[in-house]
Formats: structure tokens, C-alpha cells, sequence
């Protein structure tokens, strides 16, 4: 299982953001999370960032994984990001998998993305990654 | 003993009351995560919320059910009612993990007036999360009065259904094969309302003919219209599952659907069925409560007298067993 520490288990929104098809990364993903004990929300494809945070309003997500591989990860990272906390979710841990380029991962990093997974990632280091960096206790 | 005191209730009952979505996502989760403040905010839940209308959805995978309750949800919205989805998916035995990919085809703009929540069985029995009913209700604490339920759509979650749901609609569609199947099953007679789903492939037509010509085979279908059959000839009125062709894809047959199911309703308000079930469900609720405070009670009571301790310092030394050991202990705790 994998459980916050109020023992509860971690909920994972991922999805992908934009007009990006590449869909094997982001169900890879998904699949491991699951089997680690996460409860994974799938959301599918060419979300909006305001799709994304209704989205992990509603599911009461710990996490949300974008998976980005149309070279656009710096701005639709920005705009999720934005997205979320205009929904007052500043506390939503935000990772971002796929194609991204050693330029962007400082323009991440200035956005406070620090979980950045491109190819050939460990799906044991990912993992590890959410269970050290999920939020603990939110309040109601 | 409260993990909230009533000011912090009176907030979030208040929160929640005026469609907070943050307030009832947290809410859902303490429920669904058996949290002493779930239990708290659900005292205040009940005390104070009806029950909402609940309409389930069952069916073989891939019918098109998770297409179709958001374009439902979408109608009500329309008219200006708030809705809430309810999307069941199996959790992993092994790991507890699972993947709730409901959400995948809703397409529909973010919209205040419908909150749609993925949920996981986690150990529930019969397709359903053990927690449903509490959070069905929550949804109605949050002006949610219409909760549209999808259930993991194998085995006996049709059965199970029905102790949360006022009405439950059958989904199929073309090429799936499935009309012998739900026969088979007695899918059919559990049915408020059996969908034909994707009116717009070839082949609805037939499946729904079929599935017209299998019940009319049914017993006592003999002399019966699809929907409501008007007290006669010494029977009273009684409901015939109708065979609608709907496309959740473009959403055709919508309106028609909700005609029948509030068609359903009315009559179940009616004969009276729409309060027993209300009845049943409070019943349930009540024992199920009953049953965990007097465990917390009585275990409490065991362990302040000693006799708990005792009982089981004779089961580690082998002077006891566990069946003998537990009617010890249920024995030494007095109900007057
Ligand atoms: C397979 C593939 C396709 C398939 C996609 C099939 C599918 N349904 O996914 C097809 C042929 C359709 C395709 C099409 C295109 N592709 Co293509 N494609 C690839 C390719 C070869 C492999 C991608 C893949 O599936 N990898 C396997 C998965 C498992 O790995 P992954 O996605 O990287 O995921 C891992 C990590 O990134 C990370 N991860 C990924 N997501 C997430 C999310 C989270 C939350 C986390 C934590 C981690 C994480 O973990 C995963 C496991 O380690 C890559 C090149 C490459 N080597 O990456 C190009 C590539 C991605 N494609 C590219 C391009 C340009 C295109 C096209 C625009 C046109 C074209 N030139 O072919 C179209 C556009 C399609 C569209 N609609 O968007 C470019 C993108 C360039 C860029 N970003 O700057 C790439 C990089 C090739 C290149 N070098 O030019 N493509
Ligand atoms: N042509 C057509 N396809 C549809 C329609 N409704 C749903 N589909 C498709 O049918 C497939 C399955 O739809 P879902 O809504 O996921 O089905 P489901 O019953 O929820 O499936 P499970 O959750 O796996 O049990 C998807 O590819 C949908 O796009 C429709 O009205 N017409
Ligand atoms: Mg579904």
C-alpha cells in the first residue's frame, strides 16, 4: 500500500495536457502507480489546464503527473500550474514526465517543479519520488 | 469523543451547503477513508440532508456507460439541477492500488452544477465502494439531489445496486453480444430502464428488438406496455422495463431517458416503493452504526474492567482458545 501519512492511500491524478497523442508514457505510468497501492485517476488525453484542476479538485488528488512529450512542457507546465492554484490547490504535488529538454528543466525548476521524469526514467525512482514529496495533512 | 468541535462543523456543513467543491471533495475523502471527522461531518450529514434521487448504471464493460452519465448530468445541469456522478472501479486485492479510468470520456467544460467523483472499491463487495451510501448522501448535503451512479459493471454489482439506488438502468449496446448474457443473468429484471447504447452504429435496431423480444418472454410480461401498467383487472399498477435506443456520443434519446426514469419515479412515489427504499437504506445505516458503537463500547468496557487482559493472557499461555476466549469476554460484559 502506499498511504499518506494519515494512512490514507495517495490519489494520483495523470493526464495529458494540449494537443500531444502520445499516450504509452502517461499508461505506463499510471499502471505502475497503481501497483504500488496509488489510486490513480486516469483523465485521458488533450485535457485543458482548467480541465485538469476541476479535475483534481473533484478527485481530492494528493498528485497530478503530466506526462508532456509535444515540446511544449515549459508553457502548459506554467499554465497547469496556474491553473491549480486559481483553484487554491498550491499544495497538489505537480510532477511532469516526458520530453523535456535540459533548458526547460530550469524553467520547471523556477516554477517549483522539481519531479521531472523523461525517457528511460526508473518507475522505482518515480515512485519514490511521490511517496518522499506527497503533502501531508490537508485541512478540510 | 469528536475530532471537530461544533464551530469547525457549523463551517463546514456551511461550506458544503453552499456548493463548496474543495469542502466536498476533503469531505468524500474522510468518508471514504473512515476518518473520525468523516464520521463527525456524516452525524451532521444525515441529521440534516434528504435522500437524493439515485440512479444507478450497470452493464457490460465497455457499453458506454462512463459516456453516458456525464451527457446525462449534462441535461440536468441544463435545467438547472445539481448533479453529482459517482464513478465506481475495482481496487487491486494485492496492492490496494487501482486505476479509475471513468473520467477518460467526459468531455464535457468544467460546470459548477455537476461533480463527478471517481471512487475505488476498496474491499467493497459487489461492484460497489463500501463507503457509497455515506458519500451518496453527502452529495445531497452539498445540493446535489440527483446522484448518478456507475457501477464496475461485472458480476453482482447489478444486485447490489439496488440497495443504494432508486432505479437502475441496464446499458448495452450493439455487438456486444450480451442479450443472451443478461438473460443468463437476471440483469433484466433488476432493470428500470434497459439503454441500447450507440444508437448511432448498425445494428442498434436489431439489439434493440432483441432485447424487446426477450422481455416480452419474460413471466408476467403478458399483456404489459413498456413503462408504467395502470392498476386492472385485479393487479396493481406495476412498471415494465422500457428498451430505449440512446447515443451517449451525441446525446440522442437524453431526454427521452430522463422522461422515463422520472416516469419511474413518480409512480415508485406513488405505490410508496420510493419511501421503503428510503426506509431500508436508514435501517441499514442504523444497525450498521449500531453495530460499530457497541463493538467500541464494549471493547472499551472489556479493557477497563481487565477482563479483556486477562482473557488474553490466557489464550498466549494456551489455557483458553479463541471461540472459548471471546464468548468469555462477551459473557463478562454486563447488558442491561
Ligand atoms: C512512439 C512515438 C510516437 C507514436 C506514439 C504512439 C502512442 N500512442 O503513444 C506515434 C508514431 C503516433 C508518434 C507520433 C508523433 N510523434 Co512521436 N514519438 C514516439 C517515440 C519514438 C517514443 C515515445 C514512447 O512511446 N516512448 C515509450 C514511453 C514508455 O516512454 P515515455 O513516453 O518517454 O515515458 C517515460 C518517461 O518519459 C516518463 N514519463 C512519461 N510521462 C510521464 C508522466 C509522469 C507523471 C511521470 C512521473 C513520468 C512520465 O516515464 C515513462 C517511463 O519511463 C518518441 C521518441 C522517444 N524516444 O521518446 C517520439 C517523439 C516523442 N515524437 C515526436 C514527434 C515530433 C511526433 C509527431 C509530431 C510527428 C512525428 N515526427 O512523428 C507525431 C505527433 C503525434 C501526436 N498526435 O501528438 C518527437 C517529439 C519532439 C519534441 N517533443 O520536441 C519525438 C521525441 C521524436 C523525436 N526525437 O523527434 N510518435
Ligand atoms: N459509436 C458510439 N460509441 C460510443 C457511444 N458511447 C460510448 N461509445 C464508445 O464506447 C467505448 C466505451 O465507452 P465507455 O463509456 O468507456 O464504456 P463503459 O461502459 O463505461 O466501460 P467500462 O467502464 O469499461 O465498463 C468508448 O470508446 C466510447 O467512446 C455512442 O453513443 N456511440
Ligand atoms: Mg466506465
Amino acid at each position: 500500500m502506499s498511504e499518506t501519512t494519515a494512512g490514507r492511500p495517495i490519489r494520483v491524478v495523470v493526464t495529458k495536457v494540449g494537443l500531444d497523442g502520445h499516450d504509452r508514457g502517461v499508461k505506463v505510468i499510471a499502471q505502475a502507480l497503481r501497483d504500488a497501492g496509488m489510486e490513480v485517476v486516469y483523465a485521458g488525453l488533450r485535457r485543458t489546464p482548467e480541465e485538469i484542476a476541476r479535475i483534481v479538485l473533484e478527485e481530492d488528488a494528493d498528485v497530478l503527473g503530466l506526462s508532456i512529450l509535444s515540446g511544449a512542457v515549459v508553457p502548459l507546465t506554467r499554465r497547469t500550474r496556474e491553473a491549480l492554484d486559481a483553484q487554491g490547490l498550491e499544495d497538489v504535488l505537480l510532477v511532469v514526465g516526458g520530453i523535456v529538454p535540459v533548458e526547460s528543466r530550469t524553467e520547471l525548476d523556477k516554477l517549483g517543479v522539481k519531479g521531472i521524469f523523461g525517457p528511460g526514467s526508473s518507475l522505482a525512482e518515480i515512485i519514490g519520488y511521490i511517496r518522499d514529496n506527497v503533502p501531508k495533512e490537508r485541512a478540510l | 469523543m469528536s475530532a471537530m468541535d461544533a464551530a469547525q462543523l457549523d463551517e463546514a456543513m456551511t461550506r458544503l451547503a453552499a456548493g463548496g467543491t474543495r469542502v466536498l471533495s476533503r469531505a468524500v475523502s474522510l468518508v471514504e477513508n473512515g476518518e473520525p471527522r468523516g464520521l463527525d461531518l456524516l452525524e451532521r450529514v444525515y441529521a440534516t440532508a434528504p435522500h437524493p434521487w439515485v440512479i444507478g448504471f450497470t452493464g457490460v464493460g465497455g457499453a458506454g456507460k462512463s459516456t453516458l452519465l456525464p451527457r446525462m448530468a449534462a441535461h440536468f445541469a441544463a435545467r438547472g439541477e445539481y448533479v453529482a456522478i459517482l464513478a465506481v472501479d475495482p481496487s487491486s486485492p494485492i496492492t490496494g492500488g487501482a486505476v479509475l479510468g471513468d473520467r477518460i470520456r467526459s468531455t464535457e467544460a468544467p460546470d459548477e452544477r455537476i461533480y463527478f467523483r471517481s471512487l475505488a472499491t476498496r474491499g467493497g463487495t459487489g461492484g460497489l465502494a463500501t463507503c457509497i451510501a455515506d458519500v451518496v448522501r453527502l452529495m445531497s448535503a452539498a445540493g446535489r439531489r440527483i446522484v448518478l451512479v456507475e457501477t464496475v459493471g461485472a458480476g453482482q454489482s447489478e444486485v447490489a445496486i439496488r440497495d443504494v439506488a432508486h432505479a437502475t438502468v441496464v446499458v448495452t449496446a450493439p455487438g456486444l453480444g450480451d442479450e443472451v448474457q443478461a438473460m443468463k443473468a437476471g440483469i433484466l429484471e433488476i432493470g428500470t430502464v434497459l439503454a441500447v447504447n450507440k444508437a448511432d452504429l448498425p445494428g442498434a435496431d436489431e439489439a434493440a428488438n432483441t432485447l424487446q423480444h426477450v422481455m416480452a418472454l419474460a413471466p408476467g410480461a403478458g399483456h404489459m406496455t413498456e413503462g408504467l401498467n395502470e392498476a386492472r383487472d385485479g393487479h396493481p399498477a406495476r412498471w415494465f422495463p422500457p428498451v430505449l435506443k440512446v447515443c451517449a456520443r451525441s446525446g440522442a434519446g437524453m431526454e427521452a431517458l430522463i422522461a422515463r426514469l422520472e416516469e419511474h419515479r413518480a409512480f415508485q412515489e406513488r405505490s410508496g416503493e420510493y419511501a421503503r427504499r428510503n426506509l431500508a437504506r436508514d435501517r441499514a445505516r442504523m444497525d450498521e452504526r449500531l453495530r460499530s458503537l457497541l463493538m467500541e463500547r464494549a471493547l472499551a468496557r472489556a479493557r477497563a474492567t481487565g477482563v479483556w487482559q486477562t482473557v488474553e493472557r490466557r489464550l498466549q499461555a494456551g489455557e483458553t482458545d479463541p471461540m472459548r476466549a471471546a464468548r468469555e469476554i462477551a459473557d463478562a460484559i454486563p447488558i442491561q
